[in-house]
């Protein structure tokens, strides 16, 4: 291994070794957790020998690379792209179910993974390149640094500063509503918090009985609430120290986010923890009772009827502080690709990230998505739905990209434990305070 | 192999050096065969269950999650349970009233059923195979079925009390004072049948000609199942506690189909899993929580064991 894995061994008893203690005590298996974590672990022992990221190679050489792009149309698009790299018949291409290659990343990385694969910016991946577990790609951004900017660029990078991610595409979290409904009751987008407030109590006294739909189900979606009423109120750099715990859970201005948000909870579907948010997105959907909700553009397009889609539209989460206003912030989180320390032969892998950090290869991967946007500036935005066209536009004129609670604070801070406290909190928005000194006493466990 | 030996043995030699030597006439091929048919089950209950187990108890006591290199943290994980977890103390009431439930509600249930349908009453065969089909159903399976019975909008319970509405209806499986209970209704609805098999057998080996005297003697109906019936069926009852026991600590699959083991349905086999297996990989916290249920699980197994073991020295 490098001298990254040999710096964390320093640090107490290298999981590796202590593995193959057990292993040995216990003469065939390290026991379940063992088992579970290590999957692979324990058949990359001999990593000293060809770790060290495979310095050299020929571009000419084989690469594989490890997709979570598993649905049909996803699949295709991306072999298309890769087709379209012209030294195509070198890329392999290993596609895993989205949620078991989530869940085993762990075992994955530290096993024999691709050479490169499909990742989240933020703490997601920064968590692992500390771990030595990635390798730094700052020759690759070297060439393609000038596609970005600089919002996406500070998401690619790692603590240490150096680049990690080749970004591909992303999407705002905005608030979603229909033209029609709007146009017919006579509604104005609001600006300001206070706008918001009076057009839920409006659309209320007009017959929507829950003026925003919610479905917490899946543990994420609400997490988007929180962080844009706190990037509102707080900043953008509150968010970031909050995420990495430099700032308390029960400091005032945390307590402040849940207070006004309780004042929203109000205009909610009822029974939000209980439901998907595809169930949520059709209630939406169905213009009878909730005309708004707020959720990340990746997620209400598909969902919504196709012949509803000419008649979406959105608006970025009104201004709560005007120190803060709305193009100061918003979660828009990115999905790239990452290299792995265990690359096998890195000229290769740098050659095809290269290619993937074009507007190129995002172009022809995002064909038949209405929804997500390419992230290099030089894309060809003509072909674009008015709603990807208007995804772009706030994007780009937004300062700071957060990466999302979940993938900017550190995972096993994110869910459970995160999730269980906002679902405390919607399911009694009273609690907050509570709710507050419990996440507190937690992330005091957790960021040690 | 034994009785070719005492064919071979004199009536009038003592037994003891005998069987020394009787012993040492086991073959090398025997030995072999002994040696890997008690050697091979040995191993595989050494490295797949006691191995496992003691490296839980190990990992219990540090801070291992896949990734990072594993620190000894002494009681930190058993702490961090006890005092900040807001969802340890709700799991273990929430198995409490599980094995509550299962004992007072879904056993009396199945025994009820059991005693009903020996009677021999009209299509007593119909009704065992409509309250037998939750066994045969996987409880991941019973899970979805329910989902579709409880769902707010479009459920069968709210379709019937006509409360389909977002704002009115009842949210049974979300709403975490309701779904505790809605999800024991489902996990009954299974046990109640397992139980009711498991009586109905015994109730057939009942001789019925006790039951006969007894009515000659003037017993009512209730004093001859009680007094009469009740006793013989001793070996039934004790495979029922203990499958009531154990279904209740193992109950795992219909909360986490329901919503994760989340928002009242905190279970410690739920957090377990959310813990080892899930994005958070804290694999020294969900270990602790392994050797929490190893504990309480021991409690009933010991009692079984004791039992077991009372009976056969009569």
């Amino acid at each position: 291994m490098t001298s990254n894995t040999s710096a964390a061994r320093t640090g107490g008893i290298s999981r590796r070794s202590m593995l193959k203690g057990t292993a040995g005590a216990l003469a065939l298996t390290g026991g379940l957790p063992a088992l579970l974590a290590a999957c692979g672990g324990s058949s990359s022992g001999g990593g000293g020998s060809s770790g060290g990221g495979g310095d050299g190679g020929s571009v000419d050489g084989k690469t594989s690379i490890g997709s979570n792009y598993s649905d049909a149309a996803v699949k295709s698009a991306f072999a298309d792209v890769v087709k379209g790299y012209s030294r195509a018949k070198n890329v392999t291409v290993n596609a895993t179910d989205h949620n078991s290659f989530q869940n085993n990343i762990q075992n994955y990385l530290q096993g024999t993974p691709n050479d490169v694969f499909c990742w989240f910016s933020g703490n997601r991946a920064q968590f692992f390149a500390a771990q030595g577990l990635l390798e730094p790609i700052d020759d690759v951004w070297a060439k393609i640094g000038a596609n970005f900017t600089d919002a996406v660029k500070n998401a690619s990078k790692g603590q240490d500063g150096k680049y990690y991610l080749v970004p591909w595409v992303n999407y705002p979290w905005v608030m979603f509503y229909k033209k029609s409904v709007f146009s017919q009751h006579g509604y104005q987008v609001p600006a300001t918090w206070d706008d918001l407030m009076t057009l839920c109590a409006k659309m209320k006294s007009d017959g929507f009985a829950n003026p925003i739909a919610i479905g917490q189900k899946d543990g994420w979606p609400a997490m988007g609430t929180f962080d844009i009423i706190n990037m509102r109120m707080n900043g953008y750099q509150f968010h970031v120290d909050l995420m990495a715990h430099k700032q308390s859970w029960t400091d005032a201005k945390v307590k402040n986010v849940f207070k006004q948000w309780a004042e929203l909870t109000q205009y909610y579907t009822p029974g939000g923890t209980g439901r998907t948010w595809q169930e949520a997105v059709q209630i939406f959907d169905a213009n009878k009772t909730s005309p708004m909700i707020f959720q990340g553009t990746d997620q209400v397009g598909p969902q919504v009827a196709k012949a509803n889609l000419a008649d979406l539209d959105f608006f970025p989460f009104p201004q709560i502080d005007s120190a803060y206003p709305t193009d100061s912030g918003i979660d828009a989180p990115i999905d790239g690709f990452l290299m792995s320390k265990k690359v096998k032969n890195r000229a290769a892998a740098a050659a095809f990230l290269e290619y993937l950090g074009s507007a190129q290869a995002e172009q022809t991967f995002l064909k038949p998505n209405p929804s997500d946007i390419g992230t290099a500036t030089d894309y060809d935005t003509s072909t674009y739905t008015a709603l990807q066209k208007k995804s772009v536009e706030i994007i780009k004129s937004t300062k700071n990209l957060a990466q999302f609670l979940d993938r900017d604070t550190r995972p096993d801070f994110a869910y459970p434990i995160v999730q269980n406290a906002l679902n405390q909190f919607l399911n009694n928005p009273k609690s907050y305070s509570s709710v507050c000194s419990s996440l507190e006493s937690q992330a005091k466990g957790i960021f040690t | 192999m034994s009785t070719g030996q005492l064919v071979g043995r004199p009536a009038d030699q003592p037994a003891g050096p005998r069987r020394r030597r009787r012993l040492s006439r086991l073959t090398r091929r025997d030995k072999i065969v002994l040696a890997l048919m008690l050697g091979i089950p040995a191993l595989i209950e050494v490295c797949l269950i006691w191995g496992p187990a003691i490296a839980t108890v190990f990992y219990s006591f540090t801070d291992a999650h896949s990734v990072a290199p594993v620190h000894w943290v002494g009681g930190q994980n058993y702490t961090f349970m006890r005092k900040i977890d807001p969802q340890f103390w709700p799991a273990v009431r929430h198995n409490l009233i599980w094995l509550l439930v299962f004992t007072v509600i879904a056993t009396p249930l199945g025994m009820a059923l059991a005693v009903l349908l020996d009677r021999g009453i009209r299509g007593s065969r119909i009704y065992q195979s409509i309250f037998f089909l939750p066994v045969m159903l996987s409880l991941a399976l019973i899970g979805i079925i329910w989902q579709v019975v409880y769902s707010p909008q479009f459920g069968l319970i709210n379709g019937v009390l006509g409360k389909t509405s977002p704002n009115d209806a009842i949210d049974w499986l979300g709403n975490p004072h309701l779904n505790l209970w809605a999800v024991l209704v489902e996990a009954t609805w299974r046990q109640a049948g397992y139980v009711m098999v498991l009586y109905l057998a015994g109730l057939k080996a009942v001789d019925p000609t006790l039951g006969e005297a007894a009515a000659l003697d003037g017993a009512s109906e209730w004093q001859t199942f009680w007094r009469v019936t009740f006793p013989t069926l001793r070996p039934i009852n004790t495979v029922v506690i203990v499958v009531t026991v154990i279904e209740s600590l193992r109950a795992f699959d219909l909360v986490y189909v329901t919503n994760g083991g989340t928002d009242g349905l905190e279970l410690i086999s739920a957090m377990i899993t959310t813990y080892i297996t899930g994005p958070a990989n804290r694999i020294g916290y969900g270990s602790a929580l392994g050797v929490v249920l190893l504990v309480i699980s021991l409690v009933p197994i010991t009692f079984f064991l004791i039992q077991q073991f009372r009976k056969e020295k009569r």
